[in-house]
């Protein structure tokens, strides 16, 4: 029998405040009352901030966008886990049914030294980006479409790298490490495209200026407790991690080891 | 980028000096377990097998100074990537939550530090004879080997040797319970830093995947399990009263 969910959830919200990046933050306690348990979380806190407007308070500041867990924009860390307690779901895609009436619910931004805070539960993420532009595309002749499946693609190597391609980069990974670290979300570009026929010639240089990016960016290192693929809403694997490893070490020995042209014939 | 920089300049890089350098400690350390075992025979193997190593003379010292340069490296890498990792986060969460990171891994910087203390110990204790002098291999009456000591096959030290007492400055050493037990307590936390080590390798190292993950850390689980308890074995002996010491000095010397 299933249990019967309670017309309505009153829980206490205890969230980070912070007027801005420089400024002092702290946690202060909102009551959000009769809540409908099929709203979203994100939802829960427009009532709120609806409730705080009015009060001529300012609204707690979030980000968010698609509100269907495909833009990777909600970044929330609830009672101490990246999107709150459902497994591979976004903080848009969690609801107040997740939580029991009475509940105190502790809602702080995603921390890490790599994404400044800007306002109350808005961080800046711009530092993936930075890991994106530093390898995270492949150089194509651009003009008409190519022909469908001119360049054969094994239907596991596809599979694999859709996997990987999944990742929305809303950095829950880096919220969730214990250090910080970047590793799931860089180990998921680099294999979305390492995996594939198109992204083979630039598939040395693209782990290593990412993996150096990433390092640049003070994100922590990867200690192997697997956090990240936990935390993750898309629920990329850890084998990623791996794999970037093998390519890394691939990769370093190759551009060691290649000889370099000696710029003779051929030109012109 | 020459290699250099991208193993020991990158996070990854010294990640994989970790794994590389612990495969080659946990080597010796499996090898160091073999070797001490022999106490539960007759005096003469671990006597013989100490007066074997000490014969390889320059080989000895090239082993250790490679063991050395490991640990060297190992701790350095671990220094570095832990400093880094601890200033990533900058402002702590109100509620620090764990998902499913298991224990061993959540201990890896304790039971490292623990490891480190109790591998100066040890070599203060056996190698150095830094404490419990008097019942140091150096301060005991020599013995004479009772049978040639051989290594696969070869013969490594002639009957009649006489050898330092290995064996008696091993058990006298455990008799106090709370030297054996600090060595208890310390095995313990390095056969649980194996577990994360020696899982931990393979995924740094790009072997893993989920395929054979499940089966992976069940061996490395019985594996150091077994090494926890044959580690536990010459201590617990010696407390149990299993293990004696031999006579101070054997008949042939006397005589």
């Amino acid at each position: 029998m299933v249990a019967a969910t309670p017309s309505t959830i009153s829980v206490t919200l205890r969230v980070w405040r912070q007027a801005g990046p420089d400024q002092p933050g702290r946690f202060v306690d909102y009551a959000a009352k009769d809540l409908s348990p099929n709203m979203s979380f994100l939802e829960m806190l427009d009532v709120v901030n609806d409730e705080l407007t009015l009060k001529g308070e300012e609204p707690i500041a979030f980000a968010h966008d698609c509100r269907e867990g495909i833009c990777g924009t909600c970044s929330c860390m609830i009672n101490g886990k990246p999107h709150g307690p459902g497994h591979g779901i976004a903080t848009c895609q969690t609801y107040v049914r997740s939580f029991a009436d009475g509940d105190t619910i502790v809602v702080e931004p995603f921390r890490a030294r790599a994404f400044p805070l800007v306002k109350d539960l808005v961080i800046d993420r711009s530092a993936f980006d930075r890991i994106i532009q530093a390898g995270g595309f492949i150089s194509v002749r651009t003009g008409a479409a190519p022909d469908a499946n001119s360049i054969p693609v094994p239907k596991a190597d596809a599979d694999l790298a859709m996997d990987a391609a999944a990742c929305i980069g809303c950095g829950a990974c880096v919220a969730a490490c214990k250090n910080a670290s970047a590793m799931l979300f860089v180990a998921a570009k680099v294999s979305q495209l390492g995996l594939l026929p198109q992204g083979q010639p630039e598939r040395d240089q693209r782990v290593l200026a990412m993996v150096g990016t990433m390092d640049a960016l003070g994100f922590g290192n990867c200690t192997n407790q697997y956090e990240c693929s936990a935390a993750c809403p898309k629920s990329i694997s850890h084998d990623f991690i791996a794999r970037m490893n093998r390519d890394y070490l691939k990769a370093s020995v190759r551009t060691a080891l290649k000889p370099a042209s000696a710029g003779g014939g051929g030109a012109g | 980028m020459n290699l250099a920089s991208s193993i020991f300049g990158s996070s990854l890089g010294r990640k994989i000096l970790m794994a590389v350098t612990g495969v080659i400690l946990t080597g010796f350390i499996i090898g160091h377990l073999v070797g001490n075992l022999q106490i539960f025979s007759e005096p003469d193997h671990i006597n013989g097998y100490g007066a074997f190593l000490h014969q390889l003379g320059p080989l000895l010292w090239v082993a250790r100074l490679g063991l050395l340069a490991c640990a060297v490296i190992h701790i350095w890498a671990a220094a570095v990537l832990s400093r880094e990792n601890l200033t990533a986060r900058g402002v702590a969460y109100g509620v620090k939550h764990t998902i499913q990171a298991t224990l061993s891994s959540r201990l890896m910087r304790w039971s490292g530090v623990v490891v480190l203390a109790f591998l100066l110990y040890h070599l203060a204790h056996f190698t150095l004879g830094f404490t419990q002098v008097a019942s140091f291999k150096e301060s005991l009456p020599r013995y004479v080997l009772g049978g040639d000591y051989r290594v696969a096959g070869f013969l490594a030290v002639k009957s009649g040797t006489e050898v330092l007492d290995v064996y008696n400055m091993v058990i006298l050493g455990f008799q106090k319970p709370v030297v054996a037990i600090f060595y208890v307590i310390a095995v313990g936390l390095l056969s649980l830093h194996l577990v994360h080590g020696a899982d931990s390798l393979f995924q740094t190292l790009g072997w893993r995947s989920e395929k054979w993950a499940g089966a992976l850390r069940k061996v490395v689980i019985v594996c150091c399990t077994a090494y926890f308890l044959l580690n536990l074995a010459i201590p617990g002996a010696v407390l149990l009263g299993k293990l004696h010491p031999r006579d101070a000095a054997p008949v042939a010397v006397r005589r």
